[in-house]
């Protein structure tokens, strides 16, 4: 979902500066054209060549699939690759999860308890924060992790800490040296950036079934589950870091007799410091955001606490547990974030205190090793006791006093907006679609954009859920735009307060890592199984970033353009219209961007709840045997869609922005 | 700050003593379920619905307690809960619904599994409506009379037909060739989950709504909103023998036990105890509503029901 993309340059003024009156034929001209052409086609071809596909149908590439899944299931211990190669990397990988395990959540054998204690881990987290950080985030550090222990969550919090930890380790041990690499070369970067864009778009339920088949069902699996996707920020943000390095500065090194090795070790690393921290958070994200997802191959922890509340439609207890990861969360970001900030260059009694500090924690760590207090946490949870209740009674008074309105509001979109456009995207001949997507493409980013989406329709068509991808496209979009809206709205309203952002933020902040499982359920009573429960979901998960994204952009209109524009007597209403959002033109094609982009992540999350299409398909090829293959292209289908629109608007954004 | 922390720390320490938790010592305490006996380790996979969760936990208790196993329950998909089988990394399976696709792929095929026998429970699928609406028109519950209320059960989904809701995907359905071959008048939408299906079912029943889906029993819900089976024509031998053709109801499903090949050949007590494990819809359905209802862990609802059922317990240990 952290698809991290270089930002556009900055602002450019508005493009209806170089759109002179008479009839040339303009961007949004030609867009409307295409459009008028594919209605007019729909009218007439509606229905024929549409490339549907029953929900049990399969095609030979699906049943392709299959076999090869089979026959690796089948071949598993007679193959050489496994006995020599995923053997012995699920052996490495196994250690190290089950070493911090033991540390700090399981109990090895011989012991009731894990190594250390709650009492010693509130002491190294605080300690740690302090020294990469300041003594405000490690009060916070400690502060947090004391109230996962009072929510009731202490082991499942350690479980999914030792998950995180040992995953962000391996992404971070494989990712900053190709980070790095990517940075200083740009054919490295070419090759890695689709992968990264795959390992990013792809469905974790699509490998999930497969890693278990190389790498067993265990510690190792859900460790490289959270790994192929928690790596990617690492890599681009540290490549992105190297190469943000002035050229100038790494000449003048040279020039002074720096080999290639001094240059990197002494001025490109030191000066990338602070972005390379920045990745290591969006890293620790990300590995937090699986967490729930690895439960459902045996990854202990708080995600196993929200999968199986969501059984009985616990609401509380899954709220509960969805909390603790949000707390984890804030913790390791803010700390992370403080590190990034960090200035060198401390005060002269800063080691000492530390290295006091350190002593002091030894002590608490022997304690929580010995003594039975400071191993498990004390008390019995009230305070999660509390929060699950309230939460409980939260969501019944929603439901009872909100349906009306919310199933209104849902016919309303569903008729208005979704259907039509679902209808003229499913019902039109395929090669309409593809050429309308082409053509849009070509003129909203150029020949290349064009040329890509041609390729993504193309390969499309081939994996057989055609049809299914395209109702996946309407409903994608309708939330897009949806996140669109509630982005601009919020985002000027964030750009223009500080207040409104001070109190926002931090909902953003938690709205972006609470587990969508957790709000299912709510959901699911507000607007029933429905495309438009999917939609709503996906808006919760993707707005976010969009509002932050285009807070950003609105503040960075100059100063002076503001004052010059309300000096000459425009009202508030004309300032927001006529010059700050065009002037955070790049930021709202960046938004759109990657709305898009967290809006397909959470389209596996909707076929949960009734969007049915590619996210059903997805989720049935994870259950079924027989549909493994569909859900394996309906994944592709996924990451297809994302490259396309990717390209799409960053190519369009790099033109706008020119 | 160092005497600071120190006296911050011994003041903590103190007081946590002072308030009655002591100086008790870890090394002191009992060691985790450790393996007692010569049963072992027993891999119990644990498939992902409140009923099986029931299973396991009473199984995962006797083997504990009884037989002193080292029982590690593992939180799987049916899917590749099978796949354990040949790795070694799951011994048993407690609950299979059918999975013929399965059973021939891992007993068939691969050899590495086997059949325990039956659970005893009897597992129904078929289509279900609320409470009230079976009150309200009780002649609904013969599918004969579907296409008449077919209108009523439109929603924003169902493209101005019916809408039938299925539920997970992992369920076994024939819905809708059913739905084809019955000519009636309705769509099939699929949810995408048994938490979207029950969340339907229990709207429905507050809001006197009109729903129609996919359920089955046992089930723990159905403790809470007795829903109400409508009658498909009857099942006989062999009516769905072709997938494309099927019009008729589903059979009831004997649901039955599946153990890896390795497991069966150990000599382990706990394959006994999957072997001989046996109990009722109704015993399933207490302990998943002690889970599901009253918020019990698994091992505080297995202990009540097997204190309880000390004598069908004893049985399953001969």
């Amino acid at each position: 979902m952290t698809t991290t993309l270089e930002k556009p340059a900055k602002p450019a003024p508005p493009k209806q500066v170089d759109v002179p009156s008479g009839f040339r034929f303009t961007r949004p001209r030609a867009v409307a054209a295409i459009l008028v052409g594919w209605l007019l086609l729909f009218t007439v071809l509606k229905g024929k060549q549409t490339l549907s596909l029953a929900a049990a149908d399969l095609t030979d590439l699906h049943r392709w699939f299959n076999d090869v899944n089979d026959s690796i299931g089948a071949n598993r211990d007679s193959n050489p690759v496994f006995q020599y190669f995923f053997n012995d990397i699920r052996a490495a990988i196994d250690h190290l999860a089950v070493f911090v395990q033991e540390l700090i959540s399981q109990p090895p054998d011989g012991r009731p308890l894990p190594q250390i204690g709650w009492f010693g881990v509130v002491g190294i987290v605080a300690l740690v924060s302090w020294a990469v950080g300041n003594w405000r985030v490690a009060l916070l550090a400690a502060a947090g992790f004391t109230f996962l222990g009072l929510q009731g969550l202490w082991q499942e919090s350690m479980d999914t800490f030792a998950l995180t930890l040992s995953a962000v380790l391996l992404a971070l041990l494989v990712g900053i040296p190709l980070g790095v690499w990517a940075g200083v070369s740009d054919r490295v970067n070419r090759i890695v950036t689709p992968f990264l864009d795959f390992m990013q778009t792809m469905p974790t339920f699509v490998y999930l079934a497969p890693l278990t088949l190389f790498f067993l069902i265990g510690p190792a699996s859900a460790t490289i589950a959270t790994v192929i996707y928690a790596a990617p920020p690492a890599i681009r943000i540290t490549s992105h870091a190297i190469r943000a390095v002035p050229q100038a500065t790494v000449e003048a090194a040279e020039s002074l007799g720096a080999t290639r090795g001094q240059a990197l070790r002494k001025v490109l690393l030191p000066m990338s410091r602070r972005t390379v921290v920045m990745g290591v958070n969006q890293t620790i994200m990300a590995a937090l955001a699986m967490v729930t997802i690895a439960a459902l191959i045996d990854a202990p922890g708080l995600g196993k606490t929200v999968v199986q509340a969501l059984q009985s439609l616990d609401v509380g207890t899954a709220f509960n547990a969805g909390l603790a990861i949000v707390v984890m969360a804030i913790v390791l970001d803010r700390v992370t974030t403080a590190a990034a900030d960090r200035e060198r260059g401390d005060f002269r009694w800063r080691r000492h205190l530390l290295a006091a500090g350190a002593v002091g924690v030894a002590v608490m760590v022997y304690l929580s090793h010995v003594y039975v207090w400071a191993a498990r946490f004390p008390g019995s949870g009230q305070t999660g006791a509390k929060i699950a209740s309230a939460a409980d009674s939260a969501t019944t008074w929603a439901q009872d006093h909100l349906s009306g309105l919310t199933n209104g509001f849902r016919d309303a979109v569903t008729t208005g907006l979704l259907n039509p456009f679902q209808t003229l995207l499913t019902d039109s001949p395929w090669w309409l679609v593809g050429a309308a997507l082409a053509g849009v493409g070509a003129v909203l980013g150029g020949v290349r954009a064009g040329i890509t989406a041609a390729v993504c329709v193309g390969l499309l068509i081939g994996t057989g859920v055609w049809s299914d991808a395209m109702t996946t496209l309407a409903s994608t979009a309708v939330a897009t735009v949806m996140v669109m809206l509630l982005g601009v709205v919020f985002g000027v309203w964030m750009a223009r307060s500080r207040a409104v952002d001070r109190v926002l933020r931090p909902t953003l902040d938690a709205a972006q890592v609470m587990p969508p499982f957790v709000y299912l359920v709510p959901f699911l009573a507000l607007f029933g199984a429905t495309r438009f429960t999917a939609i709503v979901a996906a808006v919760v998960y993707a707005a976010p970033v969009a509002i932050k994204i285009i807070a950003d952009g609105v503040r960075k209109v100059p100063e002076t353009t503001v004052e010059a524009a309300t000096s000459a007597g425009a009202g508030t209403w004309q300032l927001v219209t006529k010059v700050q959002l065009p002037m955070a033109r790049g930021a709202l094609t960046l938004a759109t961007n990657q709305g898009l982009i967290y809006v397909l992540s959470m389209v596996v999350v909707g076929g949960l709840v009734g969007a049915g299409a590619l996210g059903y398909d997805v989720v049935a090829g994870f259950s079924q045997g027989q549909l493994y293959g569909k859900g394996l292209a309906a994944g592709l289908a996924i990451v297809l869609l994302g490259v396309m629109f990717d390209r799409i608007t960053q190519a369009a954004a790099r033109r706008t922005t020119r | 700050m160092t005497r600071l922390r120190r006296a911050v720390l011994g003041g903590v320490v103190l007081s946590l003593a002072l308030t009655g938790c002591g100086w008790a010592k870890v090394s002191d305490m009992a060691p985790a379920a450790g393996a007692r006996g010569d049963c072992g380790t027993f891999n119990l996979a644990v498939n992902p619905w409140v009923g099986y969760q029931a299973d396991a936990a009473v199984v995962a208790y006797v083997a504990a307690n009884d037989l002193g196993c080292k029982v590690v329950q593992k939180d799987l998909k049916e899917e590749i809960a099978w796949q354990g089988f040949g790795t070694g990394e799951v011994d048993a399976v407690l609950e299979n619904w059918g999975h013929d696709d399965l059973k021939a792929k891992y007993i068939g095929g691969q050899k590495t599994a086997v059949s325990a026998g039956s659970t005893g429970n009897e597992g129904v699928i078929g289509w279900y409506v609320p409470p009230w609406l079976a009150k309200a028109h009780p002649d609904i519950t013969d599918w004969k009379n579907l296409n008449k209320y077919a209108a009523n059960f439109k929603t924003s989904e169902s493209g101005g037909k019916g809408q039938l809701l299925d539920g997970d995907p992992s369920y076994v359905t024939n819905d809708e060739a059913l739905v084809k071959n019955l000519k009636l008048d309705f769509k099939v939408v699929y949810a995408g989950s048994e938490t979207a299906l029950i969340q339907a079912y229990r709207k429905a029943e507050k809001n006197k709504e009109w729903v129609i889906g996919y359920f089955y029993e046992p089930q723990w819900f159905m403790t809470e909103v007795p829903l109400v089976k409508v009658n498909l024509p009857a099942y006989k031998t062999g009516c769905d023998a072709d997938a494309e053709k099927i019009a008729c109801d589903y059979p009831v499903y004997d649901l039955d036990k599946i153990v890896s090949t390795r497991f069966a050949k150990s000599g382990s007590p706990a394959y006994d105890l999957v072997k001989n494990f046996h109990w009722t819809n109704d015993d399933q359905n207490i302990v998943a509503k002690y889970i599901a209802v009253d918020r019990m862990t698994p091992e505080a609802a297995a202990k009540k029901w097997v204190e309880a059922n000390r004598g069908k317990v004893n049985a399953w240990l001969k």
